[in-house]
């Protein structure tokens, strides 16, 4: 039970730093630039498709990676320069309509340019190991990559927010932006960097995951959900927030799926007990939003001025 | 102000702005929508082209849950992501009264309702409680939480749907039997909820919730909390969202956990905008509009979102607030 319990832990810490990579971006987006968007999952999954090609291309996964984030970047950048710059002044409204049809164009884009079908990634050879727990317990090595490569991108974000010129700006832009712009920041420039840093992230994750779960079209849109989840959980606008939020949901969702009928079970008998597991596990993560919320209608950390 | 306004009162309920809701001119505007809805069917059969029956009864379907939505879209200024959920919602609780073999409206239509009404009065009781993005997100939260209950209930077919038995029976008659049926049924629900829509957009109630859309801070300090009106309002849309959900399954004698996906939600808040929020008659236009988009698209090609997704994008960048923003004097915002 211990054991399962590990490893359901390691796997929910897994799914939250994934989350967190891609839910940082998103809420950055939102607080520094005021806007809404939706086609955030849809960066993942480019991400994703760019590493899955380019590892296929150089037959190196970790060449692949490392291509895909420039990729990634460059991708973001064209899709900012032809839509989203357009949409910094317009309502909410007008930025999920916009959104929703680029998440359109992309899912179906990815369709056409790769087909249908689920691509797969081999794991790289290096990573392919377990590491050993307690006892006879293993995990595997990727996984465990997986939470370091992210804890190391939370804190290479954590000090370009904190400890760089560039994070003292998009502070202030997230909560002053008329006054940086009159400081004389080019707020547009601001705002590109801004776009462009979250594709890089969301890319980053997408390519992560390439080997461990199946690349297919709609692999954008379930993770752009959860990751809303998060923000609202931790507070629109709030990297902190995103980051504790984000541990919070991958540990509900993994833990609840596989400890959720086994405390069921003391309460009802036991195929209820699976069929009511089975029924709420993939909701909790909503119920607990749901929960936060009732008591704290701006997430956990609410950035300020907001 | 109270009861039934007078033409009078009605008339001064106008507001100035272009693609607000008027109750004299949306009353004809109504009618000619629905005169031209009930020339499909002997058209189509002069034609020889049965299916346009069938599309029309799409259109009207999507039409209703687009106009419910306008409800609290339009009038009340929220833009709600979850609203398929309702949909889906009245569609699988006919569907499940139907594997228990209750295939009679008396019964389903009170059940979808009543499911709709009461989700909708949980779920925005919470997500009234925030407002701008946070509600556009909470919506979308809680219509994926109804997607994955469907999902699960594998007693009803689950991730598969559920086929229905027959279309539903009215006291015992087929009456919805045949594509002209449903047709003319979904017609006649769609006239009764432009016409109730039409007088709570004139009353004090749609008065107050435009208020609420328009200014909230200085409707609280005249005595008008947003939160009642705007939770009455979400609770009412969610209801005849619910009856749109009826209609559905009984076309498709299918209910499936898709109706829900957040996907269609967008696509609703598509249809309103296209046609014109806060506009009687414009979210049944934007669903008939996109419907046929859909259809003319997917006729050239499977790949026909690619289309849709880039329409999407240029008649938000081009015309301000959809392709409604494109005619001159409307879909003017506030």
């Amino acid at each position: 039970m211990l054991n399962l319990f590990l490893i359901q832990a390691l796997n929910g810490v897994q799914l939250g730093i994934l989350l967190f990579l891609v839910a940082a971006g998103l809420t950055l987006v939102f607080g520094v630039m005021d806007l809404i968007n939706l086609a955030h999952g849809a960066l993942y999954m480019v991400g994703a498709y760019l590493a899955a090609t380019l590892a296929g291309l150089t037959g190196s996964f970790g060449l692949g990676l490392l291509l895909a984030l420039p990729a990634s970047l460059a991708f973001g950048l064209l899709v900012e320069a032809l839509v989203i710059r357009h949409l910094y002044e317009r309502d909410h409204l007008d930025q999920v309509l916009a959104t929703f049809g680029l998440i359109l164009i992309l899912n179906e884009g990815v369709r056409i340019l790769w087909g249908n079908a689920p691509m797969s990634v081999a794991l790289p050879e290096a990573l392919s190991g377990a590491v050993p727990l307690t006892g006879t317990l293993r995990y595997p090595l990727y996984r465990v990559a997986i939470i370091a490569a992210g804890l190391a991108a939370a804190l290479l974000l954590h000090l370009l927010v904190h400890r760089t010129r560039l994070g003292m700006q998009l502070r202030a832009g997230a909560t002053h932006g008329p006054i940086v712009a009159a400081l004389g920041v080019d707020v547009r420039r601001l705002f590109r960097l801004v776009f462009g840093l979250g594709a890089v992230l969301a890319g980053f994750a997408g390519a992560m995951v390439a080997p461990i779960l199946s690349v297919d079209p709609g692999m954008g849109d379930s993770v752009l959900i959860l990751t809303f989840v998060v923000i609202v959980i931790g507070g629109v606008g709030s990297v902190r927030g995103a980051f504790v939020a984000s541990l919070i949901v991958g540990l509900a969702d993994q833990l609840g799926r596989s400890f959720g009928p086994i405390l069921l079970r003391s309460l009802m008998e036991a195929s209820a007990a699976a069929q009511t597991g089975r029924t709420l596990a993939p909701m909790l993560t909503y119920i607990l939003m749901a929960g936060v919320l009732a008591f704290r209608p701006a997430g956990l950390f609410p950035a300020r001025g907001r | 102000m109270s009861g039934a306004p007078s033409l009078g009162a009605r008339l001064a309920a106008r507001t100035g702005g272009g693609g607000r809701l008027r109750p004299s001119r949306s009353g004809l505007a109504a009618l000619a929508l629905l005169a031209a809805f009930a020339l499909v069917p002997p058209a189509a059969q002069a034609l020889g082209l049965p299916f346009l029956t069938a599309t029309a009864t799409r259109m009207l379907i999507f039409g209703l849950a687009a106009l419910s939505l306008d409800l609290v879209l339009g009038l009340g200024g929220l833009v709600s992501f979850g609203h398929a959920a309702f949909l889906g919602i009245g569609a699988t609780a006919l569907g499940i009264l139907d594997a228990h073999g209750l295939r009679d409206l008396a019964l389903q239509v009170p059940a979808a309702v009543a499911s709709c009404g009461l989700f909708a009065l949980v779920t925005g009781a919470i997500a009234l409680r925030t407002r701008g993005v946070y509600f556009i997100m909470i919506t979308l939260a809680f219509g994926q939480m109804a997607y994955f209950l469907a999902v699960s209930l594998a007693a009803y077919g689950g991730d598969d749907g559920m086929a229905l038995s027959r279309r539903s029976t009215l006291f015992g008659r087929p009456l919805l039997d045949g594509d002209e049926a449903l047709f003319y049924a979904a017609l006649a629900v769609m006239a009764g909820a432009l016409l109730g829509l039409r007088r709570v957009a004139g009353s004090r109630f749609g008065r107050v919730l435009r208020g609420t859309r328009d200014n909230p801070t200085r409707m609280e300090a005249i005595g008008f909390p947003a939160f009642p009106y705007r939770l009455t309002a979400y609770g009412l849309a969610g209801a005849l969202a619910g009856l749109a959900g009826v209609l559905l399954a009984n076309q498709a004698e299918f209910v499936s956990p898709a109706y829900m996906s957040w996907q269609r939600s967008g696509e609703l808040i598509v249809m309103v905008v296209l046609g014109g929020r806060g506009t009687l008659v414009g979210p049944v236009v934007g669903a008939a509009a996109l419907i046929a988009l859909e259809e003319v698209l997917a006729r050239h090609s499977e790949h026909w979102r690619l289309g849709l997704g880039l329409i999407l994008v240029a008649s938000v960048l081009l015309g301000r607030g959809g392709l409604a923003g494109l005619v001159p004097g409307r879909g003017g915002r506030p």
